[in-house]
């Protein structure tokens, strides 16, 4: 399977065959239930699942903001992981100064961790 | 004849592409890959969710499938079967349109990352210079399905599933990135094509593979651990606990819907631990010199079985992990684990080559494993083990 000159071309032809092998069997199973099994809705089938008791409220609510804390924590490393990989793919060619360099930008980062420990922002509760 | 049989499927490809006319070609040979990898790790999927049942069935004392076919091997097709024919319902208060793309956008993406993995010499789909960021952009598409479908589905659990998941897989795919950089650090590039055949190289018969240095073996356990929780595998199973979720983010899919999150989730295991592969275990190569001669794809394929067969076993052994053990792990102790390795994989490239590199980075290693186990436990050695209602 040698590359060819397009890359792209075949990520797109990837991308519309796990389509369709999503997209065939939905299509078959929409055939199957069309011709032998037709489809009986009701209001206790088509409610939503919850134990066997009616569903109480509304999901759609507001929810925890610990999670969100989380989002905003990953969200600065993964930027920093984003700055670390030009750095590491020219990695072997720097010298032990420019590693030094981008130690001292984890640092700053770790500080950041440190913080958030001490903060108590990272411990579940 | 081991470099043809090595190289018969790539013969067998430009074979089948020189029927067609020559404008046509790119796309005939697109189509060929396209179908040899879905096809290859779709039946991958098959074989392996009916070794799963029966490795599980295994540990717990008892048999697994053994009905259907001989030694229950036909099963996957019954499952099929049933997943074709089953009704598919939809709540009537879920948003109908996500609900339907959720799956898709599971598949599709998981599908995509497969493409940047060499399977094999020359076996490789597509041969990005930035293959491995490519492979972690379409992995994270993923979390974006996961929480289409808890949030669509309108329904408590699915969405708290859904909630889990996110703050687990944005957790775990910190250490999962950081301990991949180390490698790119040392190989120099983001090819996966590169760092396999950085790796295929022999010294006294051994292969050069990245876990036989200290940076290597910790960043390739800090990757699978992380592996494991980003494709929701038990011990890492909170978002879709059966005993207190009961399926987590997919409570409402049934029919093929509800298939097609299991075949993402599985296909998405495979990707993640072909990347593990590629990355530390040296990909589609012999790990000595004297079986070089075996075809480069079954390497890879063995290699990824074994690692299956792990993830089975780990399934089968550990509990469940608690939220807040989940989180201290990800944040306490992998994340500072992973930040360390990095200064260790700088080491090992200033230090002088021999026995002194190998001592200091050991050190370094195992010194911050264990000052953090302390600092995330809490106390100084493992406990005593105490065995409730044995004893």
């Amino acid at each position: 399977m040698q590359t060819d000159t397009s890359p792209y071309l075949l990520l797109l032809v990837l991308m519309v065959g796990a389509l369709l092998l999503a997209l065939v069997p939905i299509g078959l199973a929409r055939l199957w239930a069309l011709t032998a099994s037709p489809p009986k809705p009701g209001a206790e089938k088509n409610a939503i699942y919850e134990c066997g008791l009616e569903s109480k409220g509304d999901a759609w609510v507001q929810f925890r903001p610990q999670y969100y804390i989380y989002a905003i924590i990953f969200l600065v490393f993964d930027v920093e992981t984003v700055f670390l990989l030009p750095f590491a793919v020219s990695f072997g060619g720097l010298s032990a100064g420019a590693f030094v360099a981008i130690m001292i930008f984890l640092l700053l980062l770790v500080e950041g961790l440190v913080w958030a420990w001490q903060k108590g922002v990272l411990s579940w509760k | 004849m081991a470099e043809t049989l090595d190289q018969i499927f790539v013969a067998l490809k430009t074979w089948l592409v020189s029927f067609a006319p020559g404008q046509w070609q790119p796309l005939v040979s697109a189509v060929i890959s396209v179908a040899a990898i879905i096809g290859t790790f779709a039946s991958l999927f098959a074989l392996t969710t009916v070794l799963e049942r029966k490795g599980l069935g295994r540990i717990q004392n008892r048999y697994g499938p053994n009905r259907v076919g001989p030694y229950g091997i036909l099963q996957p097709l019954a499952d099929g079967v049933k997943a074709l024919t089953k009704e598919d319902v939809v709540p009537r208060k879920a948003d109908r349109v996500v609900h339907f793309l959720a799956p898709l956008v599971l598949v599709v993406p998981v599908f995509l990352a497969l493409a940047v993995l060499p399977v094999g010499r020359n076996m490789v789909a597509v041969d990005l210079d930035a293959g491995l960021l490519f492979f972690f952009a379409v992995g994270a598409v993923t979390e974006l399905s996961v929480f289409m479908a808890g949030w669509s589905s309108r329904n408590k659990y699915s969405l708290l599933g859904a909630m889990r998941a996110i703050a687990q897989m944005i957790s775990y795919e910190v250490p999962l990135i950081l301990s991949s950089v180390t490698v790119v650090m040392l190989a120099g590039t983001l090819s996966t094509v590169e760092i396999v055949e950085q790796q295929a190289v022999y010294t006294h018969g051994l292969a050069d593979w990245n876990v036989f240095t200290p940076w290597g073996s910790a960043g390739f356990i800090l990757f699978m651990i992380a592996a494991a929780a980003e494709s929701n595998r038990s011990p890492f199973d909170l978002p879709e606990g059966e005993s207190e979720l009961i399926a987590g983010y997919y409570i409402e899919y049934s029919g093929f819907k509800f298939a097609l999150f299991f075949l993402g989730e599985y296909i998405g295991m495979f990707a993640i631990s072909g990347l593990g592969i590629t990355l530390f275990l040296g990909g589609w190569s012999a790990p000595f010199a004297f079986l070089s001669g075996i075809p480069s794809y079954l390497w890879f394929f063995a290699k990824l079985m074994g690692l299956i067969a792990v993830f089975i076993w780990v399934r089968g052994t550990l509990p469940r992990l608690r939220m807040d053990q989940l989180m201290n792990f990800a944040w306490k102790f992998m994340l500072p684990m992973a930040l360390v390795n990095l200064v260790v994989a700088g080491l090992w490239r200033f230090l002088p080559g021999g026995v002194t590199r190998w001592v200091i980075c050991s050190a370094v290693v195992v010194g911050a494993y264990l000052a953090l186990g302390r600092a995330v436990s809490g106390r100084a050695g493992p406990a005593r083990r105490s065995y409730r209602f044995a004893d």
